[in-house]
């Protein structure tokens, strides 16, 4: 019954072997300040616009909304990016984009150099196999008529190569013990397990196929407290283990400032600032990043009674209808004139542009200025 | 599952009669597979002007005790089977249906997680807020209808009077929570049950909300009952945390010293599991397992098979909610081994 967190720790190296990438020197441990790495994965200027039509027999665009308007950056092998935004910012049409699973409006992403969004057929299918992803909700992700089994397994009936017919059944037993579970269940169905273990399944299925690039959709936001750490420490394990990189999407701040090496903030389709973790946490430049992390709780009442909050007024406008110039400024405190006009651009700000430091990193802000909004004043 | 009787209190019940007191709880739900063992002899009291945070995981009851106090429990499957819920002096359990309906939105109050199935979606927002006139106070539908409006404003809400003809799913989801959080105010209630009220919402908008309860509350000197699963949450606005668990309240204790100083295994290792927003963090310590099936509580301490510091005594003997300091309890056989290890 509690495999999930036994099995956690029990587990022990000698997984599936073979057919995967090789586990190259395996990723920084945690603490270490992070190096810049090889790019396994860029996005440049990346669109994806959903039409907005009207009438029923003659239809017509009436508007688009811009879901992702035009964001770029890197992923490094081996490396965590974490991207945190609120709702309705385009985080998830992200992922789907670079898990190819919806066509861009514009943009490219490279994976190893070669533009994705141009591909087709054998080329494509290749490239899919080597960027997975992992879904939000361990409840809806994974179909209730399917064993476990099958459901791991079902990775390799589109791509035969990785695992032959007659291996399939034990390299889904071993892909069960790499994330913790009891190669025992292949049998069993998905409501036979708790929320923690579906999320393992989930996982299983995500690595079938030895990508080397999991983009995760909020994986750990549908779990219990006491649960979400497993499945985080999962995550980190399995990094190191298989040289994977993270593409790791979520609104929880604390749960992706511990898990990535570097974190982007996206408000209303575009990425307003991007950096390492401690650039972002402890030195961000951008008035939306700065009242995001104020306004998260911090489980201390010595550390809250620091605090000072900055709470934004007003909620996040449409997509459909974005502010002209900086899409924040509605909400910002420091908005002025020039903010409706110009569209301030992610670089690194210009008064920062010569600094040594943690501020110089790039922040969309024609008024950026450091402030560390989660320690004491 | 039988309760040793000899349970005491929780220390704050000490002061003058509280606002509300519950004793010795027991709920049970029977469903396909057996009886669940929901809540099992949850004690605790709230005064009037103060914040008790209820916390625990998906199943550990604490929605049940709400619900069991608002006198909203599906019976059936659920039953209440022992346990007194005394408020403002007496015993809820006893009163008959038809006078609870008139406590229930005039003197005590609640607040649902998820606003857009809580109203009803074919009513206009400052119809569903007059109602509240109507129904309890025969208030004429003009008069109602203005008062409505002024509830939108109290909430903070921009263009109240020509939002009030707004259906709900014309408004965002925080907006949304402002007019629960309007109408659960409607009767200046004594006291205020909130079930998870932000879960569903963005961190801005979250703050926006918890403010406006917490100004709120200040403001008519309400008794608040704030149920959820975030530790963040919690520790800017409660008075007290009581921790639930397999439907037990394992811990008790003022804010502030509950973090600094767990009492029980199990808030310390909700404590040390959570990623902090002010520190990177190394690797998380999980708590082993998962939370039990209610349908099979583990025999003794139910946490013993996730502790770790279980022994023998844990598996055989159910602890009692020992007293371990000026209002604070913890049902752990070691509590003292734990405080003085910090």
């Amino acid at each position: 019954m509690d495999s999930d967190g036994a099995g956690a720790q029990t587990w022990q190296q000698g997984g599936p072997e073979g057919g995967g990438p090789a586990v190259a020197e395996s990723a920084s441990p945690a603490g270490v300040p992070y190096a810049p790495r090889e790019a396994i994965l860029e996005v440049r200027d990346l669109v994806k616009h959903y039409p907005l039509t009207q009438g029923v027999v003659i239809r017509r665009q009436v508007g688009a909304v811009k879901a992702v308007d035009g964001i770029s950056f890197e992923l490094g092998r081996g490396e965590t990016l974490g991207i945190v935004g609120e709702s309705g910012c385009g985080k998830s049409t992200v992922a789907k984009l670079v898990t190819n699973l919806e066509a861009p409006t514009a943009g490219s992403i490279l994976y190893k150099g070669e533009d994705v969004t141009r591909l087709s057929g054998r080329a494509l299918k290749a490239v899919r196999r080597n960027i997975q992803m992992v879904f939000q909700d361990p409840y809806t992700s994974l179909n209730p008529r399917m064993t476990v089994g099958d459901i791991v397994g079902e990775p390799f009936d589109i791509h035969p190569e990785v695992a032959p017919k007659g291996e399939r059944r034990r390299k889904v037993q071993e892909l069960l013990d790499v994330v913790g579970l009891n190669p025992e269940y292949v049998n069993r169905y998905p409501h036979q397990f708790s929320g923690g273990q579906r999320q393992r399944i989930g996982i299983a299925r995500g690595l079938a196929l030895r990508p080397e690039v999991i983009v995760a959709d909020e994986p750990v936001s549908a779990l219990d407290v006491s649960v979400q750490a497993q499945v985080v420490n999962l995550m980190e394990r399995l990094q190191d283990e298989f040289d994977l990189s993270y593409v790791f999407i979520a609104h929880d701040l604390s749960v992706v400032r511990h898990i990535s090496d570097r974190v982007g903030v996206m408000y209303l389709g575009k990425l307003v600032e991007i950096g390492t973790e401690s650039e972002i946490y402890e030195h961000p430049t951008h008035p939306y990043t700065q009242a995001l992390l104020s306004a998260v709780p911090v489980p201390d009442p010595d550390a809250e009674a620091e605090r000072t909050r900055i709470v934004l007024e007003g909620e996040v406008p449409s997509p459909a209808n974005p502010p002209s110039g900086c899409h924040f400024r509605t909400r910002c405190w420091k908005a002025q004139e020039k903010c409706a006009r110009e569209e301030p651009p992610l670089t690194v700000p210009e008064r920062f542009a010569h600094a040594e430091g943690s501020a110089h990193h790039p922040s969309a802000c024609h008024y950026a200025e450091e402030r560390d909004p989660i320690g004491p004043e | 599952m039988t309760q040793t009787q000899a349970q005491s209190p929780p220390p704050s019940s000490s002061g003058p009669s509280p606002l509300l007191q519950v004793r010795d709880l027991h709920v049970e739900f029977h469903t396909r597979d057996g009886v669940a063992d929901a809540v099992n002899g949850v004690s605790f009291g709230v005064e009037a002007g103060e914040t008790l945070a209820v916390l625990g995981e998906s199943g550990s009851g604490k929605s049940v005790t709400a619900q069991a106090v608002m006198g909203i429990l599906d019976i059936p499957p659920g039953r209440i089977t022992g346990g007194e819920i005394l408020f403002e002096g007496r015993d809820l359990l006893k009163t008959p249906a038809e006078e609870r309906r008139r406590i229930r939105g005039a003197r005590m109050a609640m607040i649902f997680q998820d606003a857009l199935s809580s109203l009803n979606p074919v009513l206009s927002v400052g119809y569903q807020l007059g109602e509240m006139f109507r129904v309890h106070r025969g208030t004429s539908r003009k008069e109602s209808r203005i008062k409505a409006v002024e509830l939108m404003e109290r909430v903070r809400i921009p263009a109240a009077r020509a939002r009030a003809n707004d259906y709900p799913h014309q408004f965002s989801g925080g907006m949304r929570q402002r007019i629960m959080i309007a109408m659960a105010l409607a009767l200046e209630p004594q006291l205020i049950i909130a079930d998870e009220p932000t879960t569903a919402l963005d961190v801005t908008v979250q703050a926006q909300v918890m403010g406006l309860l917490a100004d709120l509350q200040r403001e008519y000197r309400m008794g608040l009952i704030l149920i959820t699963h975030d530790l963040g949450v919690v520790a800017d606005v409660a008075d007290r945390i009581a921790v639930m668990y397999a439907g037990r309240i394992v811990e008790t204790a003022p804010v502030g010293e509950l973090y600094r100083a767990p009492a029980h295994p199990y808030t310390k290792g909700l404590l040390d599991s959570i990623p902090r927003l002010d520190q990177k963090g190394q690797q998380l310590n999980a708590i082993k397992g998962l939370p039990p099936s209610l349908l099979r509580i583990p025999s003794g301490c139910s946490f013993h098979p996730r502790c770790p510091v279980a022994r023998a005594v844990c598996r055989a003997d159910e602890p009692p909610l020992y007293e371990v300091g000026t209002g604070r309890a913890s049902a752990c056989h070691f509590w003292k081994e734990l405080l003085d290890g910090q």
